[in-house]
């Protein structure tokens, strides 16, 4: 698997990896979160645990589950972290202690004896507090945005969070002050993914009659769950603002079900109203396994918008970086990491902005290609799973290391 | 002493960030930070954008440049920080005892400070650094054509930025090297030495490099 790696990201940065793997050789090291499968989490694991598996290290991957109670809970940390005032009930916050401590006892003699431990999210952060004479290292990543977390949440699991020996969190202004390293770890995308691996023509150009796009006129895509974040209409906004200079412009709104949840189904309703009967707005509900029809559009489209009023990461727009799309992306969170104004896309702060810089971009498609061919080595060089998992070692050996500043690997 | 000259041994490597848990929102913040944070951290906002995910700001290369133009609008400010050449200092004590001068200056100036948004706040960042060996190496000067045009930007970092801080001379470990080879390969030196690495970036570093060692070769070879 390393090898097909190296002809995507480069053989210097799968030699680097076996550098930093070779002193880890045989290092029990567990990855616990709470779902196998869904959510970014369990998709970057996926992928993570066999690559450290095939350069040597002994790594698990467990999940920690619980009662409905339990992930009211644990839902409401997520919240919470992100900013919602939450109110938890006592007997939701003993689900959770209880859940941990069952799971402590459950997976005792892995965790007992690992080197080292990474706690995903806050589901399993309690976990800590049983191995009070632990062997190994415990890392807690959080993959929320924690910039403004509702503080008397955050006072709670800050009682967890402060037990580990280092956090992680993906940029810093998502971060908290905490008694321990914290390391600043981007999230990624895995290249060979169904959602990212390079497709034939035949299947890109299949996509038009599918979904009644017509292939010789502009297309501009969004690809978000209908969540007022996003800012579906402000989309459609942005769309109708270019459709008076550029007539012939499409529209692509592709998102997954909102069946579960009811605010979704109230912004898909108001997208829909929005969109009125125009014919050129495409609204795409896609199943949360519609990977490759992700991939197609992506690469189908001439613009992607990812016009977020708040973002974590935003690797819907890594993803569409990857396949030469330019980006214009709501200036806020991970969004302004990737997307660098007049190099890899624009940030844009309003749908008259973003209706600006799509204007632009539609005519003058060579620089269009330019800034397309830019994005995609961007995300060669920063956004690709072999350096996130780069970065995991280096902690990994850090901190095995005493946190020393100069790590030298090697010859 | 050319005959016992080690060869130079090409390392590559990447930097990799911390959160400080600091963050200022206006210039005394930045100023009240900056007294005691770490010269680490001053270093990686003067230097670990080479190896970050970013294209070049043609006007301003540091940090706190880059904070003081875009996000609290200070523009004669950005542009003091931003002519600020790190390699005109000592250490990185001087540096920081420089910054700090021209803050105050600025904040002298302020009838009240400017607030940057809650998103925009300086974020003080510190690194630990990871060598790799690339398992290749040059014996003799001449070679150096060959191998620099396949120098990653972290080989680059390593071996013209990093050794600044390294090396007890100051110096870059091509010059360090070079200075083995006696006086065939002063000019090479020389060359390498009107190097600005400040206001570049490293495949331009790169390009400087090869430019240097290229053109002294030919020089070398009419000696």
């Amino acid at each position: 698997m390393l090898e097909k790696y190296a002809e995507v990201a480069g053989h210097d940065v799968v030699e680097h990896l076996r550098q930093l793997a070779e002193p880890l050789k045989g290092l029990r090291l567990v990855h616990i979160n709470s779902t196998k499968s869904g959510g970014g989490v369990a998709e970057i694991l996926y992928k993570m645990v066999p690559l450290m598996r095939e350069l040597g290290i002994d790594a698990q991957w467990e999940i920690i589950t619980g009662e409905p109670l339990f992930y009211e809970c644990t839902k409401g940390f997520h919240n919470a972290i992100q900013g919602n005032p939450v109110n938890l009930t006592d007997s939701q916050l003993r689900s959770y202690e209880q859940t941990n401590r069952d799971y402590a006892q459950t997976g005792e003699a892995i965790l007992r004896d690992a080197d080292v431990v990474i706690i995903h999210d806050p589901q399993p952060a309690a976990l800590i507090s049983s191995f009070q004479e632990r062997k190994g290292k415990w890392v807690w990543r959080c993959h929320i945005d924690a910039s403004r977390p509702f503080r008397p949440i955050w006072r709670y699991l800050r009682d967890f969070v402060s037990q580990y020996d280092a956090s992680v969190f993906s940029i810093a202004p998502f971060s908290q002050r905490l008694p321990h390293p914290v390391y600043l770890i981007a999230p990624s995308i895995d290249p060979l993914h169904e959602k990212n691996i390079d497709l034939p023509i035949e299947e890109i150009e299949g996509i038009y009659s599918r979904f009644d796009i017509d292939p010789e006129r502009p297309m501009i895509l969004q690809v978000s769950r209908f969540d007022r974040f996003k800012d579906p209409v402000g989309v459609i906004h942005t769309y109708r603002l270019v459709k008076r200079f550029i007539p012939h412009v499409q529209l692509v709104l592709a998102g997954g079900g909102a069946s579960d949840d009811p605010e979704g189904e109230a912004v898909l309703q108001e997208v829909r109203t929005s969109a009125s009967e125009d014919p050129d707005i495409h609204i795409l509900l896609l199943p949360g396994d519609a990977h490759r029809t992700i991939n197609v559009l992506q690469r189908a489209s001439d613009i992607v918008l990812q016009k977020s009023l708040r973002e974590g990461f935003g690797l819907t727009v890594t993803e569409a970086m990857w396949k030469n799309k330019p980006v214009i992306g709501g200036d806020t969170g991970g969004i302004r990491l990737q997307v660098v104004n007049h190099h890899t896309g624009f940030l844009a702060n309003t749908p008259e902005g973003a209706a600006l810089r799509t204007r632009y971009l539609l005519s003058n498609p060579e620089i269009m290609e330019e800034m397309g061919n830019k994005a995609k080595a961007f995300v060669r060089e920063n956004f690709l799973v072999t350096r996130h998992l780069r970065e995991y070692l280096t902690l990994v050996y850090a901190l095995l290391n005493e946190n020393q500043e100069r790590i030298q690997l090697g010859g | 002493m050319e005959g016992n000259t080690m060869p130079l041994y090409i390392k590559d490597c990447t930097l990799i960030a911390m959160a400080t848990g600091k963050r200022a929102q206006n210039l005394r913040e930045l100023r009240e930070y900056l007294r005691t944070i770490s010269t680490n951290s001053i270093y990686y906002h003067f230097w670990g954008g080479l190896l970050r995910p970013r294209f070049d700001d043609p006007e301003y290369h540091n940090d706190f440049a880059i904070w003081s133009a875009h996000s609290i609008y200070n523009k004669p400010l950005a542009e003091r920080l931003a002519v600020v050449d790190p390699v005109a200092f000592s250490s990185m004590e001087a540096l920081r005892t420089e910054i700090l001068g021209l803050i105050e200056e600025s904040l002298d100036e302020t009838e009240y400070p400017v607030w940057a948004k809650r998103d925009d706040q300086f974020e003080f960042i510190q690194h630990q650094i990871v060598v790799f060996d690339t398992g290749r190496w040059v014996d003799r000067p001449e070679q150096l054509t060959e191998i620099l045009p396949e120098l990653s930007r972290g080989s680059i970092f390593f071996h013209f930025i990093d050794a600044r801080r390294r090396n007890e001379n100051g110096l870059d470990d091509f010059q360090n090297w070079l200075g083995h080879f006696g006086p065939p390969f002063q000019g090479m030196c020389q060359a390498i030495s009107s190097i600005d690495p400040y206001f570049s970036n490293l495949h331009k570093i790169r390009d400087a490099l090869i430019t240097a060692v290229q053109t002294h070769q030919s020089q070398g070879a009419i000696e």
